[in-house]
């Protein structure tokens, strides 16, 4: 197993090096100037100066790996230093954003936040909802309740989340006009006033997220109980006098959370990319519409970090798929 | 356009038993005959609904401007006194020959990559290497961004519209074939050891005849349950791509092009926004439901209870 996950984590590094330089390409074959902006009375030897600042004259491979140091090195470094205080960095070069002028750890520092909040308060409920309802639609196959719940879990997975969103909105901010239909991040809470605010204005968006993960969920989750609910164990679980209860909650629903545990696990990475056109809806200011707003606006190294950050998660929760399949299911021990 | 229909009339039509007993089990998957009569519904009234209903769909009348339902305008108006009836149809029309294009484009990519994979123990490894690659790509910020880089190059080229459904078919169709990819390099992989597979071999079969004469015809049914989950995908990913601002040019209509922009009125005109909404996601419901049925109707292990 060890070994398994030491050859993983290696296998991982060029593919990282690989998506990088992909993105940086693509990014680069971008037809935007970062000078487009400029006030047309700047001189050209100054606009030249500025190109120079941002090191836009260097060739092409010292670009990238300048920006492969500083996503790695120097980025890690600096997040370190503003949590310990100490000063392991000292002057070198940020990735800078063109649009705002500031470095882009600090921009994505700011609006992460929001995103963890709402998308990840929408994927933790989304699972807990899912499971039950996986659970009981497979022990009662074909019941009305698995009925219902096959066909809720296939408008969840059919319908767009910008249709659900802007539904709920139609029916619960415009009609009802029980919840917000912006989320307003300037809201500090302090007291219980606030709070409840908070939490209204949550309600609409973590809604909607929650709905499609776990209509998703749940039909991984019925499938890999029915797998299970199938096998010779069970029969021999009820044979030897088990209660109903410790069989499909004991022997079944463990064996059938292998495949689901590791369907969760890769859904994670969406939990901070997928979430784009929902935040879009309840312009919610979280990292995906810092990504719409960095294309539309073409700040280059900006949209390039945050596709390698989204990249790298993806890198990151395949590698947890995989060991903890591993670790849940003793059949696949890679050793 | 049709490639759907046609493929599914294929089934019913077919003079195999195999096929045949398939559509006597797909007969009985209930939300897949919904599926089926709703899409065909919905196909047909894209393609002949606009010879039937001549408004067109660009034509601006500010005088009619915001109409509610009436006889003349049945689904009535948007701000710029434009049928909304009329760009349903013709929205549909675009929605509809993206999804299917881009869905032949990731299936054709799929399947040679798929059994290229399982034919070709050299080109294995390096390809499969390739779709893990492409799997760990964040693809919605990457399909945004390539949106942003190619839109000028191409409108240029081939004109606004006709640039943009290029670009995104490709986009669609590039970042979408690697499931299906796996599924059919792992259904070669098993069919490269079956006893008929060795006799073609040992008759002296080339390898090109192998692949046309045995492999793909094997190979069908799962690229047929990954070509309508296909379509419904790529219909949502061109409409989450207008929806964002970043698909077709404003005055083109499409599904999500007519949900994003009926999106700041959403207070005084709600039906403006349901109806694109409810068409796409019928569409995708039923074409899922479909995929649901022909899986389940393919399967052997479920076809004979």
């Amino acid at each position: 197993m060890f070994h398994y996950t030491i050859r993983r984590l290696l296998i991982a590094i060029p593919t990282l090096l690989i998506i990088s330089l992909i993105i940086f390409l693509l990014l680069d074959l971008a037809p935007g100037d970062p000078m487009a902006q400029m006030p047309l009375t700047v001189p050209p030897e100054v606009k030249e100066r500025m190109r120079q600042a941002l090191g836009l004259d260097q060739p092409l491979l010292v670009r990238y790996f300048l920006w492969i140091k500083q996503f790695f090195w120097i980025e890690p470094l600096n997040v370190l230093d503003s949590l310990f205080g100490w000063n392991l960095v000292g002057d070198a070069q940020r990735i800078i954003s063109w649009q705002t002028r500031s470095p882009v750890a600090d921009i994505i520092a700011q609006r992460l936040p929001q995103t963890l909040w709402v998308v990840g308060l929408a994927y933790v409920i989304g699972v807990l909802i899912a499971l039950p309802i996986g659970i009981i639609s497979a022990y009662r196959q074909y019941s009305w309740f698995d009925q219902i719940g096959t066909f809720v879990s296939m408008i969840g997975f059919s319908v767009p989340t910008f249709f659900t969103g802007v539904v709920l909105i139609i029916l619960f901010s415009v009609k009802l006009q029980w919840f917000p239909s912006i989320y307003d991040t300037t809201l500090v809470v302090d007291d219980w006033d606030s709070l409840m605010k908070q939490i209204r204005q949550m309600v609409l968006p973590v809604m909607v997220l929650a709905l499609f993960n776990a209509s998703q969920i749940s039909r991984f989750m019925r499938a890999s109980m029915l797998d299970n609910l199938r096998q010779d164990y069970v029969r021999t679980a009820r044979a030897k006098g088990l209660s109903e209860k410790v069989v499909v909650l004991v022997h079944v629903l463990r064996n059938s959370m292998i495949p689901v545990i590791t369907v969760i696990a890769l859904g994670v990475p969406t939990i901070f990319g997928g979430a784009i056109i929902t935040e879009q809806v309840f312009k919610v200011n979280g990292i995906g519409q810092l990504l719409i707003s960095a294309i539309q606006a073409n700040d280059v190294p900006m949209v390039q970090t945050l596709t390698f950050i989204f990249a790298v998660l993806i890198v990151l929760f395949n590698l947890i798929a995989d060991v903890l399949y591993g670790i849940l299911d003793p059949r696949i021990r890679y050793d | 356009m049709t490639e759907a229909t046609v493929t599914v009339s294929e089934i019913s039509e077919a003079p195999s038993s195999q096929w045949r007993d398939v559509w006597r089990q797909f007969r009985h998957h209930k939300g897949a005959m919904f599926g089926l009569v709703v899409f065909t519904v919905i196909l047909l009234a894209v393609i002949f609904g606009p010879y039937l209903w001549q408004i067109d769909p660009t034509q601006v009348n500010m005088r009619m401007r915001n109409q509610g339902m009436s006889a003349a305008h049945p689904f009535g108006t948007d701000q710029l006194g434009r049928d909304l009836l009329a760009r349903l149809l013709a929205g549909g029309r675009v929605s509809l020959a993206v999804g299917m294009l881009a869905m032949l484009l990731s299936l054709v990519l799929g399947t040679f990559v798929g059994v290229c994979a399982g034919y070709s123990r050299r080109l294995d490894g390096l390809l499969m290497r390739v779709t893990d690659l492409f799997l760990a790509l964040p693809l919605l910020p990457l399909l945004l961004v390539m949106v942003m880089l190619f839109r000028e190059t191409l409108s240029r080229a081939f004109g606004p519209e006709t640039g943009v459904f290029i670009l995104i078919v490709i986009a669609i169709g590039v970042t979408s074939w690697m499931h299906t990819a796996r599924i059919v390099r792992g259904d070669v992989l098993t069919l490269k050891e079956r006893e008929f597979m060795l006799a073609a071999r040992s008759i002296g079969t080339k390898p090109s005849k192998m692949v046309w004469r045995h492999i793909l015809p094997n190979v069908l049914s799962p690229i047929l349950v990954s070509a309508t989950l296909g379509i419904a995908s790529a219909i949502i990913t061109e409409s989450s791509l207008s929806f964002l601002g970043l698909g077709f040019p404003p005055d083109f209509p499409t599904w999500g092009r007519l949900l994003f922009d009926a999106v700041d009125q959403i207070q005084l005109y709600p039906i403006r926004v349901i109806l694109p909404g409810v068409a796409i996601s019928l569409t995708v419901l039923s074409v899922n439901y479909i995929g649901d049925g022909l899986r389940d109707a393919l399967d052997p292990r479920i076809r004979g209870r």
